[in-house]
């Protein structure tokens, strides 16, 4: 079987995830992922025909609530954490890819 | 060479739901930043999403309006992307069980006629906060916003002109205030449009069509019409120049600059877009019994275009008074109460085109919030149509209907506009006029020039000493009637 | 006396403590005194809140003086995994992104453990984001396991099991998203329950595999995990997986534990044990025989789908992992680097800087599995295999009331000893695992020790929502094993 995964899509998955990875990283995950994706590739073997996709183990569907206000968090709160603000705003360097949203 | 635009229509909705989608935080607008938050909405670690079972509600009702096949069965999904204003780095929608799908709409065509387009889908999604740019130094994000619940709602490319864009993005509008599911006020952002258009063009016996363009978050009409106008230019000019023709690969997505009106090409992503779609594993599926589907089907109205078409038909209102009437639905109900009441519909019509809608209007309400009965409308209507009042006496009397909830009889006997029905009153006052008016009877008597002015002269002089509460066309047969005998 | 003290199970504390045999300040001295003692060795929490333990402490014994009815844990000290939010103290999941991140709110869990009164005594050390079977992959150092500084505390809640055994406190709270609940129960001699999922809140514990995650008790003893699962278990509004009571009836678990149960069938499932140690086999045996002793009938069973249980779970964890991780970015709250310029840097650097080598390592293979070009392959085909695993075991505990597996290939291994090879290291979490991917309970018993000293567990399975059944088929075990939860050797308290 070819190699599931090499460098170039190593730094593409993870770019996806935003992740920043080193060149001894990158070097490092592709000789890994290489490996577990070759063993996770062994459920292709399997038969599912005729089996459902299953994303949940719940006999639940439905579950809803009221459209009523409930008690939140006021902007100190919500700050509390924040690495940076303005005010109460949550503040970050530049967004410099306009139009990277959806 | 033949040019036809064609466009297909991403329309988000924002509902008018207390809540957001998945928390109990209030959707308003203008708050002060950051203080319509709490975990869920901020995404903060270990919150979990909770559905809102109004915004399904009003979903479902709004898929129905439109004709949609609703799921029976349908989910949650994450579609993943990085943004600031997305604080979990997902947005919690539905990719493919949306909860309606294949409808359609139906819009007054250019000719007058109706025309449907075909809905593709109609899901719903949480919307994503507030980016502020501080003039490129840095940015701020406000998650006010994030949460709260959008409907989107995508066309079929069956629309064939900008100005049919936009008549179909102000019947939705229509449409869902008559739902009662979105205020749908365009200042507030709560209808964003993303047209995709492109142009199938006939030349020397072949077709082709132009790339695609996606305009991006447009917020008005305007704009969506003059930017699909400008692409639909564009588009013809850089085919004239380039020839280049629509690929699986080479769709654009363009910004429309408001100031100079142009649509700009925005970035290109470096990578092809990868949302890594997959079911919420925090939320269960939802499903759609007919018992919960009868229940909101009992909520759908008559749509207001439907509506508009029967006003004309069945009451022979014209096109704009029908139009009015159904722009406001609490007014359309108001109007189909009162003809059933009894009320002339063009009398009714009036009264609530010309005092109705404005007072309403003036106090920033609905019509239906005037507390106007039906009845009394009606009622109101006959008075006019009986000569019990005059029109303008009605006026004044449904502004008086309005400000004190009283019924038109008792308001217009206490304000003395009942018209003298009584002819041997009125015998008597025109008795006194006539006496004291003998130049003018005698010169109406006569054959000259001046009879006709001077029998006005003497139906003015009556209608004076009633203070207006006579019917002057009573009156005048009256008094000829009573010249002719003298 | 305070050694008494801390050789009681909850249930025995919680009993001298409203009965005034005990005070509360006293039994919560004592875990203090041995967290004093021994965390620095052992590394098993990442907060301790002295003060506010004792002052906890003050108030219930002062509220059991006045006659005051308290709740079924009043005054026992309990800890909390690090991944379980509180207003108090940080809530870190042993990673440097969340190193200084507090909650504005507690985990349903918590409100319901300060409900029934118990003392939360600290939280404790945890593989990053439950990320891990060791422990090692804290940024704040590794969990030591008790029973041999040397070795490994187990994970992802090694914190929890360790401090469960090194008595410095009574019980703890983990998460099980693959076996992190038993596994390290197992390697520090601890009972340790994974309920079903849906059966205990998940609000406030900050995800992992959403689909999988489940919070569970550590304890002393059988009837500790029915009295915490009776704390923390039952319906919550705030989590749509949590399930109604039309599906599971609130029941006193406790009540019925020691009952005897007519006609017991254990299932074994055949091969399963083939790359178990020794010591480990050997424990199987013994608590197949305490079965037989008592009357019960063993089946053996086939679950062929099981070979594909690692692959599967792996690719669903982490891809929902991928989803699950990607608010760590930041912006909002967290650790940011010093070092963006701009937003995207922001991301990738404080992700980059943030998160360590395993949680880089999943979250490299979740977008993977998820992305397109793979998704079908990977993970839409895990979830059809999940299914079918899932079908697989319901069948198979439709020929039994529970299934007994080991926990874990080995005992406690030496720390480091795995960082190496990380396939190697999910592999063994093949005993732990089918339980996740059915939703089903489980329990790990600790059943004595095996030469080297090192505590060996065994696994027990049942049905979904069988709690009730599961703990008491696990009760038998524990009696018959006459190994109660035994101080570690070297530790003196
Ligand atoms: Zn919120």
């Amino acid at each position: 079987m070819d190699n599931l995964i090499d460098k170039a899509l190593v730094r593409k998955v993870a770019s996806l995830a935003r992740l920043e990875l080193s060149e001894q990283e990158v070097k490092e995950f592709t000789g890994q992922l290489c490996a577990i994706l070759e063993y996770f590739h062994k459920i292709n073997l399997l038969d599912t025909e005729g089996i459902e996709p299953l994303a949940h183990c719940l006999p639940i569907t439905n579950r809803l609530r009221e459209d009523q206000i409930q008690p939140g968090l006021d902007p100190g709160q919500a700050l509390k954490n924040a690495p940076d603000r303005d005010g109460d705003l949550f503040k970050v360097p530049p967004i410099l890819e306009e139009g990277l949203g959806p | 060479m033949k040019v036809q635009v064609v466009v297909g229509l991403e329309i988000h909705v924002q509902l008018s739901t207390q809540t957001k989608l998945f928390c109990g935080c209030p959707v308003r607008f203008a708050a002060p930043p950051n203080s319509l938050v709490c975990p869920v909405c901020l995404g903060l670690p270990g919150a979990l999403p909770v559905l809102n079972k109004k915004a399904v509600d009003y979903a479902i009702l709004a898929a129905m309006a439109l004709n949609c096949q609703i799921a029976s069965f349908t989910k949650w999904d994450r579609k993943g992307y990085y943004y600031p204003d997305l604080p979990k780095n997902y947005q919690i929608s539905q990719y493919d069980l949306p909860l309606g799908k294949a409808g359609f709409i139906e819009v007054q065509g250019d000719d007058g006629g109706i025309k449907q387009v075909r809905i593709r889908r109609v899901h719903l999604e949480e919307d994503a906060g507030k980016n502020l740019h501080a003039g490129g130094a840095y940015s701020c994000v406000d998650l006010n916003r994030a949460g709260t619940p959008l409907l989107e709602i995508v066309t079929e490319p069956d629309i064939t002109s900008a100005a049919q864009a936009r008549a179909l993005a102000v019947e939705l509008q229509r449409i869902v205030r008559y739902l009662g599911v979105s205020e749908a006020d365009m200042q507030k952002g709560h209808m964003r449009f993303e047209p995709n258009v492109n142009l199938r063009i006939e030349t020397d016996g072949q077709a082709f069509r132009t790339p695609i363009v996606e305009i991006k978050n447009l917020n008005s009409f305007r704009a969506l019409e003059a930017s699909i106008r400008y692409e639909a230019d564009r588009q013809v000019q850089e085919f004239l120049e380039s020839g280049q023709v629509m690929t699986s690969g080479n769709k654009t997505t363009r910004g429309w600059d408001d100031v100079r009106q142009v649509t700009v090409l925005q970035r290109q992503k470096e990578e092809a877009e990868d949302y890594r779609y997959f079911p919420d594993p925090d939320l269960v599926p939802v499903v759609i019994n007919t018992s919960w589907l009868d229940q909101i089907k009992a909520l759908l109205p008559e749509l207001p275009l439907r509506r508009q078409i029967r006003f004309v038909q069945q009451y022979g209102l014209s096109e704009y008074d029908a139009g009015v009437l159904t722009s406001d639905r609490s007014c359309a109900d108001l109007f189909d109460k009162a003809v059933e009441a009894g009320g002339r519909p063009k009398r009714v019509c009036n009264l609530l085109t010309q005092v109705g809608l404005r007072v309403a209007n003036e106090r920033g309400c609905s019509v239906g919030d005037l507390g106007l009965s039906p009845v009394n409308l009606a009622t109101l209507a006959s008075m006019i149509e009986e000569g019990k009042v005059n029109a303008t006496s009605g006026v004044r009397i449904l502004e008086q209907m309005i400000a004190t909830g009283q019924d038109p009889m008792t308001l217009a006997r206490s304000m003395d506009l009942l018209q003298i029905a009584d002819s041997s009153r009125l015998e008597s006052i025109i008795d006194q006029v006539l006496s004291m008016q003998q130049k003018a009877v005698q010169e109406a008597c006569s054959e000259g020039k001046k009879a006709q002015k001077a029998f006005n002269f003497l139906v003015g002089q009556v209608m004076q000493a009633t203070k207006g509460q006579a019917n002057p066309t009573v009156i005048a047969e009256m008094i000829r009637k009573r010249l002719g005998g003298a | 006396m305070l050694d008494a003290i801390l050789q009681m199970d909850c249930l025995a504390l919680a009993e001298a403590i409203r009965t005034r045999q005990v005070s509360s300040l006293e039994a919560t001295s004592a875990c203090l005194e041995a967290i004093d003692k021994y965390n620095q060795k052992i590394g098993a929490f990442l907060t301790v809140f002295q003060q506010q333990a004792l002052d906890q402490a003050r108030d219930v014994d002062r509220r059991i003086q006045a006659g005051d009815k308290v709740g079924p844990l009043a005054g026992v000290p309990i800890a909390v995994k690090d991944n379980i939010c509180t207003t108090f103290g940080p809530t870190t999941c042993g990673s440097k992104i969340l190193a200084n991140f507090r909650s504005p709110c507690n985990a349903t869990v918590v409100e319901r453990l300060m409900r029934a009164d118990a003392i939360i005594i600290g939280k404790t050390n945890m593989d990053e984001f439950a990320m891990g079977s060791t422990t090692e992959n804290s940024a704040f150092g590794p969990t030591h396991n008790p029973w041999d500084l040397g070795r490994v505390a187990g994970g992802s809640s090694g914190g929890s099991a360790a401090a469960v055994a090194a008595r410095m406190c009574f019980g703890a709270l983990g998460s099980d998203t693959g076996g992190s609940i038993r596994q390290p129960a197992a390697f520090c001699g601890v009972v340790g329950l994974k309920p079903t999922y849906g059966r205990v809140s998940r609000f406030g514990l900050v995800a992992y595999g959403s689909s999988l995650d489940q919070i569970g008790p550590l304890a002393r003893s059988v009837r500790d995990c029915a009295l915490l699962l009776n704390v923390i278990g039952g319906h919550d509004p705030k989590d749509s997986t949590s399930v109604p009571p039309e599906i599971v009836p609130d029941e006193d678990l406790l009540a019925r534990l020691d009952q005897p149960i007519d006609g017991l069938r254990i299932g074994l499932v055949k091969g399963a044990t083939e790359g178990a140690d020794l010591p480990i086999r050997q424990a199987i045996g013994r608590a197949v025989d305490t079965y037989r002793a008592m009357g019960a009938e063993v089946v053996e069973l086939e679950i062929p789908a099981l070979d594909y249980s690692v692959a599967t779970y792996y690719i669903i964890a982490t891809a929902e992992a991928s989803s699950n991780l990607a608010r760590y970015d930041g912006v909002h709250y967290g650790y940011r680097s010093p070092a963006a310029r701009d937003c995207m840097e922001v991301y990738t650097r404080s992700r980059a800087e943030g998160l360590g080598k395993e949680v880089k390592r999943r979250i490299m293979l979740g977008t993977y599995a998820l992305s397109s070009g793979y998704y079908d392959a990977y993970y839409l085909k895990a979830l059809k295999v999940r299914n079918l695993i899932r079908q697989q075991i319901f069948a198979a505990l439709g020929q039994c009331d529970s299934i007994l597996m080991p926990v874990a290939p080995t005992t406690a291994f030496s720390l480091g000893q795995m960082a190496a090879d990380p396939l190697k290291m999910y592999l063994a979490d093949v005993y732990t695992i089918p339980a996740n991917l059915a939703g089903i309970p489980a329990i790990s018993i600790p059943v004595g020790l095996d030469g080297a000293g090192l505590p060996v567990g065994v696994q027990l399975l049942g049905p979904a929502f069988s709690e009730g059944r599961l703990l008491r088929i696990a009760r038998i075990l524990e009696k018959g094993a006459h190994w109660t939860c035994q101080v570690p050797a070297g530790l003196t308290v």
